[in-house]
């Protein structure tokens, strides 16, 4: 029992961490219509920025997550206009081969400018807080509540502001967001840089639970679609929910199955979902 | 000055032309209707008028000023709203959303035309809150055409209004556009059921095969008997 409480605490760590990455996802997806192969290494580039702020300013992990946040988005809404903007009106297998190559790139620099060992922001061990036999990690603690602060700003920009409504509005109908005079140049901006800060912010905090890897966003990028595909593609509140999901569900599957499977199990939910309910449990955009 | 005038349009799409020649044009206070048969090139028109098929030939007048493949964008900054016949909402978006962001190239305070839309069709207000993808049909397209309303437009294109509704929800919606002209907003629409259409229209435009073949006022055309063999069904 106790060992399931623990488990379902990991799976809502992992969960909030990809419900950021999948919300970013699906919220590219919903817009430009195409699978971002790079989002994992978005995620891996935020968490290395916050190392660098961490380690040149000496702060801690949290105060250096807004930074890296920010250098994210800049660097999301950068890589469009550089390479995604010009092949944004050919053929959609060909948006998604360049974002894999950019993926490769992007994994690379950070090989180059980071290393390609294993860092982590801060050296030691935490105590873990006692609640009777429940132990929690302090760090857990914190970015279960980054992640809800974050996930509750985005849902206010996307259902108050002008903006954020134009961004469902054009991942809801593109040919009447056109119509209607809703400048998608201007929302196609406005959506990589929030999904380049909310990739950032999930890299970041799975710096806090784990280590920094140059593949440690890479290998999450699977179970980040099985959560957008889970939740309904374009529906960023599905994609919430989808990681929640998935998180759980990985952490979960550990009890009867060895853990490098875990990956397997996100991969099994994404293909099971995709024959019983292709739509997404709210149903998505495509 | 004619509010939109269109001479010697060729449009279509992938080099096919769809239109060969057509002209048209609408007055500030007028209901203009477009009938035919299908594949006459009736909603190719109205979207070459609005910057969505591009036209290879022939000009386009908008007040006097050559708007000749002028992107839709700049179209609704000017003030034309276009409702096109399908998929005409944000489904996802609630009633009261879909209307915000039909005002979002032309900002500004957006509660007198909020009101106006309202007090066309007091059913949205009711259900502002609504989602509008669960709504009915006839709902929908009161929230298709209270979106375009919310630029203010001088023009309002509306592409087969009445499609799938029942014919008291026909009625309803022929009178709205009524309503609509009556506050000086100029009205080009594209119509099947064109007996009901012509009977309010000022004028109305017979297309077939994208060429005009017709041309006069509603009650001239609903009276010509060739028009009424070929084009209305008997």
């Amino acid at each position: 029992m106790i060992e399931l409480i623990h488990l379902l605490i990991n799976g809502i760590v992992l969960g909030s961490i990809l419900a950021l990455g999948a919300v970013g996802a699906t919220m590219i997806f919903g817009v430009l219509r195409f699978a971002h192969f790079a989002h994992g290494d978005f995620m891996a580039v935020g968490a290395y920025f916050a190392l660098t702020v961490v380690t040149v300013f000496n702060l801690p992990v949290l105060a250096a997550l807004p930074v890296a946040m920010l250098g994210m988005a800049g660097l999301a809404v950068g890589i469009d206009q550089l390479i995604y903007r010009r092949i944004r009106r050919v053929q959609p297998v060909i948006l998604l081969i360049s974002s894999f190559a950019t993926a490769l790139i992007l994994r690379s620099a950070i090989q180059m400018i980071w290393g390609g060992s294993n860092q982590v922001y801060e050296v030691g061990i935490q105590l873990p807080w006692r609640i009777g036999p429940i132990a929690i990690k302090p760090d857990h603690v914190l970015i279960v509540a980054a992640a809800a602060i974050l996930v509750l700003l985005v849902h206010g920009f996307l259902t108050r502001t002008r903006m954020g409504k134009a961004m469902r509005a054009m991942s809801d109908n593109m040919d009447l967001a056109l119509i209607t005079g809703i400048p998608a140049e201007r929302v196609i901006m406005w959506t990589w840089a929030i999904g380049g800060a909310l990739a950032a912010a999930a890299g970041v905090l799975l710096g806090m639970d784990t280590r920094l890897h140059p593949t440690m966003g890479w290998t999450l990028l699977l179970p980040i679609f099985a959560a957008t595909i889970l939740g309904g593609i374009g529906r960023p509140y599905g994609a919430i929910l989808g990681g929640l999901v998935i998180g759980c569900a990985m952490e979960l599957s550990t009890l009867v199955l060895p853990g490098t499977y875990k990956p397997a199990v996100a991969f099994a939910i994404m293909i099971l979902t995709l024959i019983v309910r292709p739509q997404g449990i709210i149903k998505g955009s495509v | 000055m004619s509010l939109i005038q269109a001479e010697g349009l060729y449009a279509g799409y992938g080099g096919v032309d769809i239109l060969r020649g057509v002209h048209l044009h609408v007055e500030a206070d007028e209901i203009v209707v477009i009938v035919g048969p299908n594949g006459a090139g009736k909603s190719t028109a109205m979207k070459a008028l609005f910057g969505l098929v591009p036209i290879r030939a022939g000009t386009v007048t908008y007040l006097g000023e050559n708007i000749t493949n002028r992107p839709p964008e700049r179209m609704v900054t000017r003030g034309v709203a276009y409702v096109p016949q399908e998929a005409n909402i944000f489904p996802s978006l609630s009633v009261l959303e879909n209307l915000e962001l039909g005002a979002y190239a032309v900002p500004g305070d957006l509660t007198p035309r909020l009101e106006k839309v309202f007090a066309l069709f007091p059913r949205l207000k009711e259900r502002r809150r609504q989602q509008a993808g669960v709504m009915s049909g006839g709902e929908r397209q009161m929230v298709a055409m209270g979106r375009a309303l919310m630029v203010d437009p001088h023009l309002l294109m509306l592409d087969e209004p009445t499609a799938g509704l029942s014919p008291r929800l026909i009625d309803e919606t022929i009178q709205r556009i009524q309503e609509i002209n009556q506050l000086g907003i100029g009205v080009l629409m594209v119509e099947q059921n064109a007996r009901q259409a012509l009977a309010v229209a000022d004028r109305g435009y017979v297309l077939a095969t994208g060429e005009n073949r017709h041309e006069d006022t509603g009650p001239a055309l609903l009276a010509d008997p060739e028009v009424a063999e070929m084009f209305l069904g008997g």
